[in-house]
Order: structure tokens, then sequence, then C-alpha cells
């Protein structure tokens, strides 16, 4: 048989195989109906014909849905061997067979049904009356805002600037003048301490400058050096970005930045 | 616990912890009724096996019970409460149930039917026998017989709505919650099997 026949039936055998064992998983078939054995058979017989994706992927689907039915049959032997597993054409018989007044008198004899309240107690009703009285009408919850009609006009960029809807650099440029900023303020160390890198006048400068800092480091235009016992971290500007693909041990490093550290800093430096 | 009961004598402690319990178990908190092991640890404290079981004696009185049902679905016969382990426990779901049977007229004030309690009792037998899951249209079937149809799939829906059973998007039935709480599975299949057919019924 050629190459190319013996591909198409293989094709067909797993397409057939997949068929099989989805109608017994979704169909609740007795999952013993599927020959494993037999089906490995095949699957193993044409596999050294695949070779594009869709054929392998066809393949694993077999594998994959017979993978379904084995356990199918493995829960199938643990049910049998419950004190659970009925026959369930013995019980099918005999429930045709009991009329309803037998099966009602049955089932009362196993059934327990649950027993509960549903009661508002006064501490509930209390608080309730006390919401409604402070919930406001529907009028007033969904009434719409009021709006009033303004002429379109045009804003020009430094008014976005002023309105702070605009940044007057782009984000890029923020980070250049920083690192700029890093490289001409460290010492013969070629390092300075991270507060004193990112301390500012103002609190809302400090986080800002935080914030930006925390971007040189992570896109590698700088780096840290913490000392945990001394209590002290310093940060060191790169000659050279150094991206952090290249950079072998990685670590997130948290920093709280609160108001009370701030000021503590101000203080050291005798502001 | 020492120090809780420091100014209570011992009775009254137990007493009062009896009632929490008892409100905790009565009175519906969640969308299931019945309260989890951890929960009832949180609010009665690492004591309250101890704490049902007081409750199970003086429910007994009543003809009431506390059952516990494990995480598995399975209910616990016979073994006292305060025998079983603490993280078994506190993964169990404990309900205030009935401790003994109904009467048909008593199931018939509870708003049942006699035609949908023989329904539940056909559907749930039906699943078990069939490993748990089972095809709607195959209950409906065995329904039909001897209902009309329209009454089998409202019937179905009913319980399904109750929590006896629950259904998948591709249309096969299970059993649910409370099957799982409020019948003895096991007992329900033998008593089905062991039961003579009526000669006016037999075929």
């Amino acid at each position: 048989m050629s190459k190319t026949k013996t591909k198409k039936l293989g094709l067909e055998q797993l397409q057939r195989i997949i068929d099989l064992c989805s109608s017994v998983e979704e169909r609740g078939l007795d999952p013993f109906l599927v020959d494993v054995d037999d089906i490995i058979k095949i699957v193993k017989e044409f596999f050294p014909f695949w070779e594009k994706p869709e054929e392998l992927c066809l393949d694993a689907e077999a594998i994959n849905r017979l993978a379904s039915v084995i356990k199918l049959q493995g829960e199938w032997v643990r049910h049998r061997s419950t004190s659970l597993y009925t026959d369930p054409f013995l019980l099918g018989e005999k429930i045709q067979k009991l009329d309803n007044e037998s099966l009602v008198e049955i089932f009362l004899k196993v059934w327990r049904p649950i027993v509960e309240l549903e009661q508002i107690s006064p501490h509930s009703f209390l608080e309730a009356v006390k919401y409604w009285s402070q919930l406001l009408p529907l009028e007033e919850r969904w009434r719409m805002p009021e709006v009033s009609e303004f002429e379109a006009g045009a804003v020009s960029r430094s008014d976005l600037i002023k309105e702070r809807f605009l940044d007057e650099k782009t984000f890029a440029e923020r980070l250049e003048a920083l690192w700029e900023e890093l490289k001409n303020r460290v010492g013969k160390d070629e390092k300075m301490l991270y507060w004193d890198f990112i301390g500012a006048e103002t609190f809302e400068e400090t986080m800002w400058r935080a914030y930006f800092t925390s971007f040189l480091v992570t896109y590698g235009y700088a780096s840290l050096e913490i000392y945990p016992f001394e209590n002290k971290v310093y940060i060191k500007p790169n000659e050279k970005p150094v991206p952090l693909s290249k950079k072998r041990n990685v670590v997130s490093v948290p920093f709280s930045i609160s108001f009370e550290e701030w000021k503590k800093w101000r203080q050291q430096r005798g502001d | 616990m020492a120090s809780a009961k420091r100014g209570l004598s011992k009775k009254a402690y137990y007493s009062r912890k009896v009632k929490r319990a008892a409100h905790l178990l009565f009175f519906r908190r969640h969308r299931k009724p019945g309260v989890k092991g951890w929960e009832l640890r949180k609010k009665l404290g690492a004591d309250y096996p101890k704490v049902l079981k007081l409750l199970d004696n003086y429910l007994a009185r009543l003809d009431l019970k506390v059952n516990v049902v494990f995480e598995e679905g399975e209910q616990v016969q016979g073994e006292p409460i305060e025998k079983m382990k603490p993280e078994q426990l506190d993964k169990a779901r404990f309900y205030i149930t009935l401790r003994g049977d109904l009467t048909p007229t008593e199931a018939k004030m509870m708003g049942w039917r006699i035609d949908d309690i023989a329904g539940l009792a056909i559907t749930i037998s039906y699943i078990i026998s069939r490993k748990g899951k089972v095809e709607r249209k195959e209950v409906e079937k065995i329904l039909k017989e001897k209902l009309p149809g329209w009454r089998a799939e409202a019937n179905i829906d009913r319980y399904i709505r109750a929590g006896y059973i629950t259904q998948d998007e591709k249309g096969f039935l299970y059993l649910d919650w409370r099957t799982k709480a409020e019948i003895n599975q096991k007992t329900l299949v033998d008593l089905i099997l062991g039961k003579e057919a009526s000669p006016q019924s037999a075929d």
C-alpha cells in the first residue's frame, strides 16, 4: 500500500477512535466497550507516518480521549466495588414494578428533611427600619446630574500642561534627565545614598523622584547596592543601560516611602 | 475555655452555648441551610463537638437530630460527633434534620404530593444506580411512564430548584447537596431492591 493511502487510512482510524471514545464519555456508555489494547496497537502502527502538525494533533487527541475512557473504566471498577453499586437494569425493573404508594413508603423511611426557619428577629427588624428611613427615594438616587452646555473650544498644549492633563516632558525624557542628574551627583565612589537621591524639598516631589528612580533601576540605567546590616541602600548609575535580560540575579526590592520617613530624612539633613 | 467558664458554672456555660448552636443551625444564614464546622468552631469555641452532642441529646426528645455531612457528601452514621477528627469536622456541614420517619400525611403537609415524592425517589435511585450521572431525558422517560409528561418535566425542575439534583449544560443529572444531607442513599436502594411489588401492580 502506498504511503499516501496508508496515511489516509490511519487518519480515518484516528477519527473513528476519537468518535468512539467521545460517545462513551458523553452518552455514559459502558467504558469497557472500548478495547484499549487494540486502540493502542492501531495508534502505534500509524504513528511513524505522521509528519504534519495537524496529523500529530489528531494523534494526541485520540490518546487524550483514550485516557479519558481509561479514567472512566477506573471509576466504573471503583463504583462496582462500593456498597452503592446496583445493577441499573435490576433497579429499573424494580422501580417499574413498584406502585407509587410503595415507593413513597420506602422513601419516607430514608428521608430526613432538613429543619430550617426563616424568621426576622426584633433586632434585624429595627436595623431594617433604620436603613429604610435613611434610604433616599429612588427619584433622588437616580436623578441625573445637572449639566450645563458649553461651546466647544480649542485648548493649547501649555494650558493642558498647566492643568496637569499633559506632562511637560515625555517619560523617556524624564528618565534620561534623572539618569544624567544621578551621574553628575555621584562622587568618586560612583554611588550615593538612595534617600539622598530621591529626597526633595516637598514630599510630592520625593514621591515623583522615587517613582521615576524605580524605572531607572528596572530599565538598567542604574543599580542598587543594599547593605542590610548597616540599613543603607546606595544607587549607582550605569555607564550604559543594562537590559534586565542580561542581568543574572534579578530581584524586586520594595521601598516604603512614607511622609514620616521623608520628615526623618529632612531632619537628618538638618532642614 | 477555663477562663470563659470562670464566672459561670459549667452547666450555665454549656446551656448558653447550646442555645447559640440552636440559633446557628435552625436559622438559615446562607443560600444553603446548614453551618460549616469551622464556622461553628469560630462562634462556639473549640469544644463545639461537645456542644453539638448536648444539642443532639436535647433534640432527640423532639424527634430531631444534628446531622453531619462530610465534604464528599458522605453522611455520618452511628459515629459520635465528639469522636470524629477535628480537621474532618471543620470541613463538614451540620444540619438539623428529622430523626425518625415521616408519615405520608405529614409529607403532604410539607407541600409534597405523593406523586412528587415517588418521582423524587425514582429519580434519586436511578441516578445512584447509574454511578451518579444520567441523562435527563432517561429520567423523564421513566417518570412519564407513571406521570403526565408536563408533570414529569416540572417535577425534575422542582427537584433541581430544591437542591436534590443538579443538571449540567449537556443535560446530565447528578445528585446535589440536599440529597447528600437528607437521604441515606444505600438504604434507599436496598429497600427498593428488597421490596416486593404489590400483586395489583406487578406485571
